[in-house]
């Protein structure tokens, strides 16, 4: 009795499915977001502004937090012509990698890009094509808390040096107070892209350069690169946790947000997480540029952020390239920006009253957002990950001590020299 | 019809019986050679290939050189990486002990758990547990429990005074793969424990009561005993899980990330087949990676001298 009733369930489950997949002009598409802080929420509200005006709907899709499981993630997607994904959220040093993917945002554009700064636009041209367009830039930044460091009477430091002492005084005169979890300085030290990043900073402020130059040529072998990872083994354990070998941004950011360290780098996105409502040491937190390497060292900052690029296996790239310029448009850019610190990728919003009140550094530190070094993915193209990967690999050994620095920069430099052998 | 089959079946019944064994088997063959044959052939085929994940239809046919080229008096290619022997020997030293301290839990679990006592059921239901929970959902929970700032483990061994301060277990690189193994021992030794405890159920009674009257103790009665009889149960579990951890990857990749120190075969080919897009060179390592396992089971039952045909009509 019951087997005669299937067909009919089946027959009224297909028409279901079929009547829900077309019913109407509306079109569904699927967007890939970061969850780094409040980005996935900025993401959701931003995309869904964005469906009520143009009756579309969109779904949001959110991937993994370290940058690296995000490309795999992605390449694995892209490399099916997977059509699940129409707009994917890119890292400032993946368009040479994923270029082939994307479609060109040039007809969708409308002179927009002529807004965004043009470094930005120009790293996500390739071949002539505008493959992504900009959603936010970011820069390193030093995070401190102000109130301990006046209550030890130290200064803002100047100096990686001057960091290192000023943590190493905290660190000890509250821990002999009963602050037993207190740290110094906490950052990105997971063997991932972010380790890339921190290093490299650690590395062009002591004007060790940027692991391989714009030529091509690998720079990374150079005393002031050795005297950088050399001050840097000293940090952990002495006033970085251990754990720090495998923070990445959330790890490090929950460490400081929760009162347990004196610095911390990070990006610009932790300032409005630090003085929200639920934070620990709101207003307790102040920003400012990484510090020097020595006397004769600059502040650095490694230039990161984010872009949005359509999928040429997408089955609506109109709506998707719509959507697209609506979320990297100058209100949603305004709008990420004072509610959750996501640096505009638009001059003029530097200068603009909301922006700079909810986040005063912005404007001190413009020429860090501004001149931030970028990592050598163009120069390097399809290699970058792997040298990515033998950096990071080899500033991670000298972090735990496993090697001295200018041992593991001497075998990381003929490393590169394999991978290289037929240019880059 | 069916006078005639009938009659060539009574002639040859043994042929019959053949051609009826392949006639069942044939889906399974079939199903094999797309699921599992087809991929190993592309791997393979793509391992002499210069191929990329971007556009996996153009590549050119390089020979052996994903495995080892020699080239301006230099050597390259998977054979010559250091990275990649570190990784074999991560894998073989992590398979040897994580499948050797899985036995011995594995064995002491399914003895407890073959003696009568009230509740014994729930027990065992509740001993299956960590069996359940998918790998990637342990590591995740492993690790929280790990942290080094906000873990459970050091709070729970500080408060017993076993340590002074929190040890970064999956940060440092004396203690990731430790930690890494004990989550994989505490995941798998209910499924050793299983298999064990189905078999110890098999065991012929009348040779432990004969040890009795003999006056056998209870080890000895173990050693001289339950142990020559488990042999088969053993072996079998141990290529089970010898095959799971050699090929370990979820684990490792989601408590110590991508980490030179603890990075095991599977995760080294997964790096140079996505993260570096060279699916020629991950698929060598993959290749290779097949080889090794392939030959560590054939190696394994040969000492093992397991016969599964004894077995299977014993």
């Amino acid at each position: 009795m019951e087997w005669k009733r299937l067909p009919l369930c089946f027959a009224l489950f297909a028409g279901l499915a079929f009547g829900t997949t077309t019913h109407g002009e509306a079109t569904d598409i699927a967007i890939s977001c970061g969850a780094v802080g409040q980005e996935l929420e900025l993401c959701r509200t931003g995309a869904e502004a964005w469906a009520k005006t143009t009756g579309n709907t969109v779904k949001v899709v959110s991937s993994p937090n370290s940058a690296t499981e995000r490309l795999a993630l992605y390449q694995q997607l892209l490399a099916g012509g997977a059509s699940d994904i129409d707009v994917f959220q890119l890292d400032v040093v993946w368009p040479g990698i994923l270029a082939s993917h994307f479609i060109d945002l040039k007809p969708y554009s409308k002179g927009q890009e002529a807004e965004h700064f043009k470094s930005i636009i120009d790293n996500n041209t390739v071949d002539g094509k505008l493959i992504a367009m900009p959603l936010f830039t970011d820069a390193g930044v030093l995070y401190y808390r102000k109130d301990l460091l006046d209550k030890h009477g130290i200064k803002v430091p100047e100096t990686w040096e001057d960091m290192t002492k000023a943590a190493e005084t905290v660190q000890k005169a509250e821990r002999d107070a009963g602050n037993s979890s207190l740290w110094g300085f906490v950052f990105q030290g997971r063997a991932y892209e972010g380790l890339t990043v921190n290093a490299l900073e650690w590395i062009d402020s002591f004007g060790g350069g940027t692991i391989v130059d714009a030529e091509g040529a690998i720079t990374v072998n150079n005393p002031k690169a050795q005297a950088a990872l050399a001050l840097t083994q000293q940090w952990v354990k002495r006033i970085a946790p251990e754990g720090v070998l495998n923070y990445a941004e959330e790890e490090a950011r929950g460490v400081f947000q929760s009162g347990n360290a004196v610095f911390m780098r990070n990006w610009p996105y932790a300032w409005a997480l630090a003085n929200g409502q639920d934070s620990p040491v709101r207003g307790k937190v102040g920003v400012t540029a990484l510090p020097r390497g020595g006397d004769g060292g600059k502040h650095s900052g490694v230039l990161g952020g984010w872009n949005l690029a359509v999928s040429r296996y997408s089955k609506h790239q109109k709506e998707a390239a719509d959507l697209a310029m609506f979320l990297t448009g100058r209100e949603e850019q305004k709008r990420r920006a004072v509610i959750a610190s996501y640096n505009p990728t638009m001059p003029t919003l530097y200068e603009d009253a909301e922006v700079l009140k909810a986040n005063p550094f912005f404007k001190t530190l413009y020429s860090t957002f501004t001149n931030a070094v970028a990592r050598p993915s163009r120069v390097t193209g399809q290699n970058y990950n792997r040298v990515s990967y033998a950096f990071w690999g080899a500033v991670h050994e000298v972090l735990s001590g496993q090697s001295e620095a200018s041992p593991a920069l001497a075998r990381l430099e003929s490393e590169l020299k394999r991978m290289s052998r037929r240019g880059w | 019809m069916g006078l005639t089959s009938m009659a060539s079946a009574s002639a040859d019944p043994g042929r019959a019986r053949v051609r009826t064994a392949w006639m069942f088997l044939a889906p399974t063959l079939i199903a094999l050679a797309v699921v599992a044959g087809w991929p190993l052939a592309r791997t393979i085929w793509f391992s002499f290939t210069d191929a990329r994940l971007d556009d996996l239809t153009r590549y050119g046919f390089v020979g052996l050189d994903n495995y080892l080229a020699f080239d301006d008096g230099e050597w390259f290619g998977v054979l010559a990486e250091p990275d990649w022997w570190n990784a074999v020997s991560v894998t073989l030293w992590f398979t040897v002990v994580s499948v050797s301290l899985e036995v011995v839990f594995g064995l002491a679990v399914a003895l407890a758990l073959n003696v009568r006592f009230p509740l014994r059921g729930v027990v065992r239901a509740a001993i299956l547990v960590p069996w359940a929970i998918p790998t990637v959902v342990s590591a995740k929970m492993w690790a929280w429990m790990l942290n080094d700032q906000f873990g459970v483990i050091n709070y729970v061994l500080m408060g017993f005074g076993v340590i002074t301060t929190p040890v970064a277990w999956t940060a440092s690189a004396d203690t990731a793969l430790w930690a890494v193994l004990i989550v994989d021992v505490w995941k798998s030794t209910p499924f050793m424990a299983l298999l064990f405890l189905a078999a110890l159920q098999m065991l012929p009674q009348d040779c432990y009561e004969a040890a009795k009257v003999d006056g056998v103790g209870p080890v000895r009665a173990l050693i001289h005993i339950t142990l020559p009889l488990l042999r088969p149960a053993i072996i079998t579990a141990v290529i089970f899980r010898a095959l799971d951890a050699l090929r370990i990857f979820d684990l490792i990749y989601v408590l110590t990330s991508n980490a030179r120190s603890t990075m095991s075969m599977s995760i080294y080919a997964r790096q140079q087949l996505v993260d570096f897009q060279d699916v020629g060179y991950g698929s060598a390592a993959s290749t290779l990676l097949f080889l090794i396992i392939a030959m560590i089971t054939i190696s394994v039952i040969a000492l093992g001298r397991l016969d599964f045909d004894k077995g299977a009509t014993r």
